[in-house]
């Protein structure tokens, strides 16, 4: 038995349709209803919805085997884990973004709001700059039109929100996608059973992406 | 109620490096800082809890035990061979915030022969085999991976964001890094493919033969196989995303799992590199159990807190009291003797004296 840890939301199924298809159903899982957890003995699998910022803790803490997150969930939280497969899907960008009349200067500190103070602050000691980061929930945007900071670091999309509220893309940090992410204990216990699944996905995929 | 897991196996690990010949090794809770500092990245956290000292030097609270058994070592006075059982205390990337963990082990300093690492393989396999029968041990050869690098000119600063993607498994970004660095596109071919090999050592060992490439694979290569063969059991799994330091660690390096733990409750490895730094010519072996982590495995808890819970009121003797308590611990119950039946606690049974 595998216990997979999905993603709420839009890229969890997604996700789900592609183990589906790859041999690992669990019907109940379409049903409506407020249950936590699936199981389908015969195909040796159990689905569980968690928030997608926790799957690599409980992937980390082997509550799951495996699981599937978000790259710039990975850089941040820099779990102790197998990073086996890059889905290709669940694309984006992080970004630093601030005002379409923003000018950076480098003689001030730069007050950075973020849901990402790592990789924030990452990003810019590489360039040895001293930043003030200013660690937000949600919302992100509103930072710079308020005046509560001068740029953002977040995950861009399509750039639709940036653009509706005079807001542009200022450097790319680095490309984001779903990752099917493993257990280190569990990948050596449940070793054939894990590397099955890995492959079987990483075909459908492929299947899917021709 | 019982020892804890934890407690039976320390003693129970103490005993067998004993009859290995190993002595125990004692150490103060704090050092001075500078034994850390000079060697901080031998680290498993850089973190390190320190305070000053009455007469204003600098010390730490224990991070590591290895460092001091290391400076604490005479050379060429032949092998020492020492265990040791100690609290260390350091941040975990988990918890975040200083822990202390427990930890036993043992190190091995000296010239350092194949009886020498297959002792110490073995004591680690044994030491993983009395916590739980059901075990892994995987091993990697740091001389191996450090031998594939240098055939595809891999310069030594980018080694460990390398082998970092090899701790991840991560195929995909390892490749992409390698194609970046502008490295011998075979060589990255046969990297990838290390890094997502797994299996018993009669699985792994042929497919390593086709990678070798100079003297120094084929060496680590030999060595990996008579220690390995050294070591009985079909729990032994080569997988070469087992990566350390390369700074300290140079050739075998092991790390153990239990099913049921998150993590892995072993570690240890050869790190002739850190006596290197030292300025020292030997080398040396060892490795360490993480105690805390086995409280996992605790059996279901006990439901009564003892089997008899003994009243009595004025109107019985005391030494009849005891006496009847007594009789009872003989037959090997646990006994509670009280005047009223205690809040909170649970027993099998109760009765009055009498």
């Amino acid at each position: 038995m595998i216990n997979v840890a999905l993603p709420k939301g839009r890229l969890g199924e997604k996700v789900y349709q592609i183990l589906e298809e790859a041999g690992y159903p669990c019907p109940a899982i379409r049903e409506e209803n407020r249950k936590l957890v699936f199981e389908n003995e015969a195909a040796g699998v159990r689905y569980f919805w968690v928030k997608p910022s926790d799957v690599a803790i409980y992937v980390e803490r082997a509550a799951a085997d495996v699981g599937i997150a978000g790259k710039d969930i990975l850089l941040e939280y820099q779990p102790e884990i197998y990073e086996l497969l890059d889905l290709g899907i669940g694309k984006c960008r992080m970004c630093v973004a601030g005002g379409v009349d923003f000018r950076d200067r480098r003689d001030r500190t730069l007050r950075v709001a973020t849901k990402f103070p790592k990789i924030a602050k990452g990003y810019y000691s590489a360039q040895s700059r001293d930043i003030d980061i200013i660690k937000l929930h949600g919302s992100i945007e509103l930072a710079p039109l308020l005046g509560l900071s001068d740029v953002i670091v977040d995950i861009v999309e399509t750039g639709k929100t940036l653009a509706e509220n005079h807001l542009e893309v200022k450097e790319t940090i680095v490309p984001i996608s779903a990752r099917l992410i493993a257990n280190k204990v569990s990948y050596k216990f449940k070793y054939e059973e894990i590397t099955r699944l890995c492959r079987r996905v990483d075909e459908q995929r492929e299947e899917a992406a021709q | 109620m019982g020892q804890t897991q934890s407690e039976q196996a320390v003693q129970r690990l103490r005993e067998l490096y004993r009859r290995y010949g190993y002595i125990p090794y004692k150490m103060s809770k704090f050092e001075p800082y500078d034994l850390y500092v000079h060697n901080k990245s031998f680290l498993v956290s850089e973190d390190i809890l320190t305070f000053t000292d009455a007469d204003g030097r600098l010390m730490a609270l224990k991070p590591d035990v290895t460092l001091s058994i290391v400076k604490n070592a005479k050379e060429g006075a032949g092998l020492q061979k020492v265990y040791y059982s100690e609290n260390v205390y350091r941040t975990s990337p988990m918890t975040r915030g200083f822990r202390e963990i427990m930890q036993t082990g043992l190190e091995c300093v000296g010239e350092i022969d194949l009886v020498a690492m297959g002792e110490v393989l073995m004591l680690a396999a044994r030491s993983l085999e009395l916590i739980s029968g059901d075990y892994l041990l995987d091993v990697s050869h740091l001389g191996f991976v450090a031998g594939l690098m240098d055939s595809g000119g891999a310069p030594e600063e980018c080694r460990t964001e390398l082998l970092k993607r090899m701790g991840e498994k991560n195929v995909a970004a390892l490749g992409g890094l390698c194609r970046e660095l502008g490295l011998d596109p075979e060589m990255a071919e046969d990297l990838c493919r290390l890094t997502s090999l797994y299996g018993p050592p009669a699985q792994v060992l042929p497919q390593l033969e086709e990678m070798v490439r100079g003297e120094r694979m084929a060496s680590a290569l030999a060595e990996l196989r008579d220690v390995c063969a050294l070591v009985p059991g079909g729990n032994l799994r080569l997988d070469f995303s087992v990566v350390n330091n390369m700074d300290y660690y140079n050739g075998l390096i092991f790390q153990g799992y239990l099913p049921g733990l998150p993590s892995g409750v072993l570690s240890g490895g050869r790190y002739d590199n850190l006596l290197h730094q030292m300025g020292r010519g030997d080398g040396a072996i060892g490795f360490a159990v993480y105690m805390n982590l086995l409280e996992r495995l605790e059996h279901p808890e006990e439901t009564f807190d003892a089997d008899i819970l003994l009243l009595y009121d004025d109107a019985t003797p005391a030494s009849a009291v005891l006496r009847e308590a007594e009789d009872c611990r003989r037959a090997g119950q646990t006994v509670r003797v009280e005047r009223r039946r205690p809040e909170g606690l649970s027993f099998r049974a109760v009765r009055k004296v009498g």
